[in-house]
C-alpha cells in the first residue's frame, strides 16, 4: 500500500494573462496535516481547488492515491475525464470553503445527509444515524433541524465540516475555513479541525491561523507568487525561516 | 439683523438670523384640507359609477347572474382552466429546457435556444395562434419516417392539429420563451459556491441542478411565474379566434344568438376575476413555501410585527379622527 495521498508535479494555472500557479511540486502522505500559508494572491487557494478539480490544470499533473486527477490515460494518450468520472473522484475528497456554502433550503441534518443518499445511494436511516453522530462530534447535535440561516458563522462552518465528513473522505481540503468568521468564533472551528487531525485524517489546510499551523500541522508550506518558497517542519519554518520572503511575511503576521 | 434678535425674546435658542428656534422644536402643523377634498371627489366619482351600475338597465344584472351560473359558461370556464394549466405546463417545461440550453457550454445549442426565444417572444401570440390554426396550409400532411428516405405513415395535419392542440402549441411555446428568461434569471441568481460545494461532495450535474440549484432558484422563479399564470388565464381568451369554445368564445356563442352582448361579457369577466383572485391567493402560499430556510422564523415574525404595528397605528388614527 502506497501511502502517498497526493503527488503534485509542475502544477501550473493561468487566469487569462495572470500566472497564478507557476509549477507546484508537492507530496502529501496519509495521516499528514499540511498547512499552506502565504499572502493573498499567492495561489494557495487555487492549488487547493486544483486537487478536487474545481479548477482545471494548465500544466503539470496531480495524482490522488495514485490516480491522475481530471484526466485519464487511454491507448497512450491523455484524455479529459467526463463529468461523471470527475464527480466520482471527488467523492473521496472532502472540502470546506471559506464561505461555508451550506445549502440554505435544507436543514442542518438534510445538508449532512444529502450527498451520501444521492451520491453513494446509502440508506436514509443509516446516513441519518451517521449524520447525527457527526453533528454530535462537531457539537451541534441540538441544531439538526435548524436551517443554516439561523446559525452563527462558526456553527455553519462546523456543519460544513460534518457535511464533508459524511461522505467518509480520505482527504480533507480546508480553504481558509476561519477567514470569514468573527474572531470569537474561530476557536470552535479550529477545535473541530484539531480533533479531526488527532483522529488521523489527512488534511490540507489553507489558513492564516499561524498558531494553528504551528500546533497542529506536520508540514508547513509557505507560498508566494505562484510558487512554494519554503516548506518543512512548522516549528522550524516559523521560528527560523531561511528565505527572505518568508521572514518578511512572518514578521507581518506574527 | 440684531434688531430682530432682541425683538424675539431672550431664549437661549435665539440667533440673529430671524429663525424662531422655539417654534422649530415643535412638530409641523398637519394640513388635512386637501386630503379631505381629494377623498371627497374620489368618493363622489365612485358613487356616480356605482349609481350608474345599479340604475342603468342595460347592464341587465339579472341576465348577468343567470348566465354567470349557467352550465354553458361553466363548461367554457373548465376549458379555459384546462388550457391555462396545460399551456403553463408546456411553457414551464419548454422554458426550463430553453434556459438550460442557453446556459449550455455548447455555443450552437445556446445559439439555437436564443433564436427560438427570439422568434416565440417576438411574434405576437395572437399571430402565433393563427399560424398554428392554419398549419395545414403549410404542411398539409404530417409524416413519420427517415428524412429524405422512406415514410412509415402520414396523417392529415387538420386531423392531428385540432383547435385545442393549436391553442396549446401557440400559447405553450410563447409562454416557454418568456419562462426561459424567468428560469434563466433564477438559475443565475444562485450563488456559484452552492454548485462548487455540491461538486465537491461528488454530486452529478443533474443532481446538483435538481436538488441544489433549482430549489433555490424557485424563490426567484415563482413570483413572476404566478404572474405569468394569471396572465395566461386571460390570454387563453385569444383562443376564441380558433373557434375553440373556452370561456370567452362560449359567451360569444350565447350572445350571438340572444344579443345580450354586455351581460354575457360581464358574466365572463366576473369568472376571469374570480379565478385570478384565487390564483393570487395560491401564489402567496407557494411563495411562502419556497422561502423556507431563508426567511427565518425571527425575520418573518418581525415583518408581521411591523405590519401589525402599522395596522394598529392606522386604526388608532381613524379612531382619533372619528
Amino acid at each position: 500500500m502506497n501511502d502517498t495521498v497526493v503527488e503534485a508535479r509542475g502544477v501550473a494555472k493561468q487566469f487569462g494573462d495572470l500566472n497564478v500557479l507557476k509549477g507546484i511540486d508537492l507530496t502529501i502522505n496519509r495521516g499528514d496535516v499540511t498547512c499552506i500559508i502565504g499572502p493573498s494572491g499567492s495561489g494557495k487557494s487555487t492549488f487547493l481547488r486544483c486537487i478536487n478539480q474545481l479548477e482545471t490544470l494548465d500544466g503539470g499533473y496531480i495524482l490522488f492515491e495514485g490516480q491522475p486527477v481530471g484526466v485519464k490515460i487511454k491507448k497512450g494518450r491523455v484524455h479529459a475525464q467526463s463529468n461523471a468520472e470527475a464527480a466520482r473522484s471527488r467523492e473521496n475528497i472532502g472540502m470546506v470553503f471559506q464561505g461555508f456554502n451550506l445549502f440554505p433550503h435544507m436543514t442542518v441534518l438534510e445538508n449532512v445527509c444529502e450527498a451520501p443518499i444521492r451520491v453513494k445511494k446509502e440508506k436514509r436511516k443509516v446516513v441519518q444515524e451517521r449524520a447525527r453522530a457527526l453533528l454530535e462530534r462537531v457539537g451541534l447535535a441540538a441544531k439538526a433541524n435548524a436551517y443554516p440561516g439561523s446559525l452563527s458563522g462558526g456553527q455553519q462552518q462546523r456543519v460544513a465540516i460534518a457535511r464533508a465528513l459524511a461522505m467518509e473522505p480520505r482527504l480533507m481540503l480546508f480553504d481558509e475555513p476561519t477567514s470569514a468568521l468573527d474572531p470569537e468564533l474561530v476557536g470552535e472551528v479550529l477545535d473541530v479541525m484539531r480533533g479531526l487531525a488527532d483522529a488521523g485524517m489527512t488534511m490540507i489546510v489553507v489558513t492564516h491561523e499561524i498558531g494553528f499551523a504551528r500546533e497542529v500541522s506536520d508540514h508547513l508550506i509557505f507560498m508566494d507568487d505562484g510558487r512554494i518558497v519554503e516548506q518543512g517542519d512548522p516549528r522550524i519554518v516559523l521560528r527560523d525561516p531561511r528565505h527572505e520572503r518568508t521572514k518578511q511575511f512572518l514578521a507581518k503576521v506574527l | 439683523m440684531s434688531d430682530t434678535a432682541t425683538a424675539s425674546g431672550a431664549s437661549a435658542l435665539d440667533s440673529d438670523d430671524g429663525i424662531d428656534r422655539q417654534l422649530l422644536l415643535g412638530r409641523p402643523h398637519q394640513h388635512h384640507g386637501l386630503l379631505w377634498l381629494t377623498a371627497a371627489i374620489v368618493l363622489f366619482v365612485i358613487f356616480l359609477v356605482g349609481y350608474s351600475l345599479v340604475t342603468n338597465p342595460r347592464f341587465e344584472w339579472g341576465v348577468v347572474f343567470g348566465w354567470f351560473t349557467s352550465e354553458r359558461l361553466f363548461t367554457g370556464l373548465l376549458r379555459t382552466l384546462q388550457l391555462t394549466v396545460i399551456s403553463m405546463a408546456v411553457g414551464i417545461i419548454v422554458g426550463v429546457l430553453l434556459a438550460l440550453a442557453r446556459l449550455a457550454p455548447n455555443f450552437i445549442i445556446a445559439g439555437v435556444a436564443a433564436f427560438l426565444v427570439w422568434i416565440f417572444r417576438g411574434v405576437p401570440v395572437f399571430v402565433q395562434l393563427l399560424f398554428w390554426g392554419f398549419i395545414a396550409a403549410i404542411y398539409p400532411r404530417l409524416a413519420v419516417g427517415v428524412p429524405f428516405g422512406p415514410e412509415f405513415f402520414s396523417v392529415d395535419a387538420n386531423v392531428i392539429i385540432t383547435p385545442f392542440l393549436a391553442a396549446i402549441l401557440g400559447l405553450g411555446l410563447n409562454e416557454g420563451a418568456y419562462m426561459s428568461e424567468i428560469v434563466r434569471a433564477g438559475l443565475l441568481s444562485v450563488h456559484r459556491g452552492q454548485t462548487e460545494a455540491a461538486k465537491a461532495l461528488g454530486m452529478r450535474r443533474v443532481t446538483i441542478l435538481w436538488r441544489i440549484v433549482l430549489p433555490q432558484a424557485m424563490k426567484i422563479i415563482i413570483p413572476p411565474t404566478g404572474n405569468q399564470t394569471i396572465s395566461m388565464l386571460k390570454t387563453t381568451s385569444l383562443v376564441s379566434v380558433l373557434a375553440f369554445p373556452e370561456l370567452l368564445y362560449s359567451a360569444q356563442l350565447v350572445y350571438s344568438a340572444n344579443f345580450k352582448t354586455i351581460p354575457l361579457l360581464i358574466a365572463a369577466s366576473l369568472w376571469y376575476l374570480l379565478v385570478t383572485s384565487i390564483l393570487s391567493l395560491g401564489q402567496f402560499y407557494i411563495e411562502r413555501h419556497f422561502n423556507r430556510g431563508t426567511a427565518t422564523p425571527g425575520r418573518m415574525s418581525r415583518r408581521r410585527r411591523k405590519a401589525r404595528a402599522l395596522w394598529s397605528r392606522t386604526t388608532a388614527a381613524q379612531e382619533v379622527q372619528s
